[in-house]
């Protein structure tokens, strides 16, 4: 199988020029590519990002990892991500878990974020605490 | 566009705690959004949000849709209309007038949102309009798992199109309309970058006809105790 170069959107990240196979719809990518680009290691135990290590059953092994690549679509998989490619423009995107958001929302914590006004400053939910925060949307369509 | 608005309860609001924080769902990014800021010069945060990422933190599927959030950081009111409602879809689309009642039933709703408000600013938690925690987690949406597919696919769509992509990114924002057909954000931003000259081009006949296919459905749906 041939190693292309893709761009991985992964969060509120874009990575590109990852070295990766492509087989179907699963995404094959090296140990160090995947650690970079997404924070997950595979490991004896299964796949580790931090403290949290999600197990891979020794019977569905090959699907995760196989000679020094590992699967990212099947570890979106077992995570609830969803993961969406288009193989023209060689671009895989990999979303939020339903699970994930729902806990985060639920929390009642308001998410942070950092976004730039017209003159390219940034602007933070987070600099705002201690007030009474009127969050908004609007667009100009 | 209620940028003029939020400038005048900030003006009235300000000094008492009270700050909108506006994000403009433009995925055409400053060139889209810039206009409207430079004629309502705001004096509170106003930023641009071309991934539509505070849209996904938030479940936010129209605008105008806006959280109150305390002093702490905590959530106190869910997405909700910000004193929209859907007295608009009366509007006579060749004349583009509304009936006087519709006008009365819009301007009701919006001084009624900017009253519950000022009723939040005056009392804090003490305010009727300041949800408990049971209410807010009642009245709140999260996504499942088509929805963030939507997402995922609204992101993809996003990125082709910021790479010079538009006819491909088009396909990733179909399905992000299809897998969450709730979401006038995804529609109206696909159909604004779809035909980016026309200032018209997301409240044109598509715009109509979706709104139209709603039937008994409601574009805004009401918010209980506003």
């Amino acid at each position: 199988m041939a190693e292309i170069s893709i761009n991985l959107i992964y969060g509120d990240r874009v990575v590109p020029g990852l070295a990766a196979e492509v087989r179907g719809a699963q995404l094959w990518l090296r140990g160090e590519d995947l650690e970079r680009a997404t924070g997950w290691t595979f490991k004896p135990e299964g796949f580790c990002k931090g403290a949290v290590c999600i197990p891979v059953p020794p019977a569905r092994a090959a699907e995760f990892a196989h000679g020094g690549r590992y699967n990212l679509a099947a570890l979106a998989g077992i995570l609830g991500q969803p993961i969406v490619a288009d193989e023209e423009h060689r671009t895989w995107c990999v979303g939020e878990a339903a699970a994930e958001r729902a806990r985060t929302l639920r929390s009642l914590e308001a998410p942070d974020f950092s976004l730039p006004d017209v003159a390219g400053r940034m602007h933070s939910l987070s600099e705002y605490r201690g007030k009474k925060v009127l969050l908004v949307s609007w667009a100009s369509w | 566009m209620d940028l003029p608005v939020w400038q005048a309860m900030y003006e009235e609001l300000g000094a008492k705690g009270f700050v909108p924080f506006a994000v403009a769902f433009d995925s055409a990014g400053k060139v889209a959004a810039e206009p409207w800021i430079a004629a309502a010069k705001p004096a509170y945060p106003c930023v641009i949000d071309m991934r539509h990422i505070v849209a996904e933190l938030y479940d936010m599927v129209n605008v105008p849709t806006a959280v109150w959030i305390d002093e702490r950081g905590r959530i106190v009111r869910p997405s909700e209309s910000a004193g929209a409602t859907d007295a608009f879809r009366t509007l006579d689309r060749k004349t583009f007038t509304m009936p006087e009642e519709s006008m009365k039933e819009m301007q009701a709703k919006r001084l009624a949102y900017q009253d519950a408000i000022r009723d939040w600013v005056a009392n804090g938690a003490a305010s009727r309009f300041a949800l408990a925690e049971a209410e807010v987690l009642r009245r709140m949406h999260t996504p499942d798992d088509n929805q963030v597919r939507a997402s995922a696919n609204f992101r993809l769509g996003e990125y082709l199109h910021e790479c010079g992509f538009p006819e491909a990114a088009q396909k990733y924002f179909d399905a992000a309309r299809r897998l969450r057909p709730e979401s006038w954000n995804y529609k109206r931003q696909a159909m604004s970058l779809k035909d980016p000259t026309n200032p018209l081009s997301a409240s044109g006949p598509e715009f109509w006809n979706a709104v139209d296919e709603l039937g008994d459905k409601k574009y805004y749906p009401p918010v209980e105790d506003i």
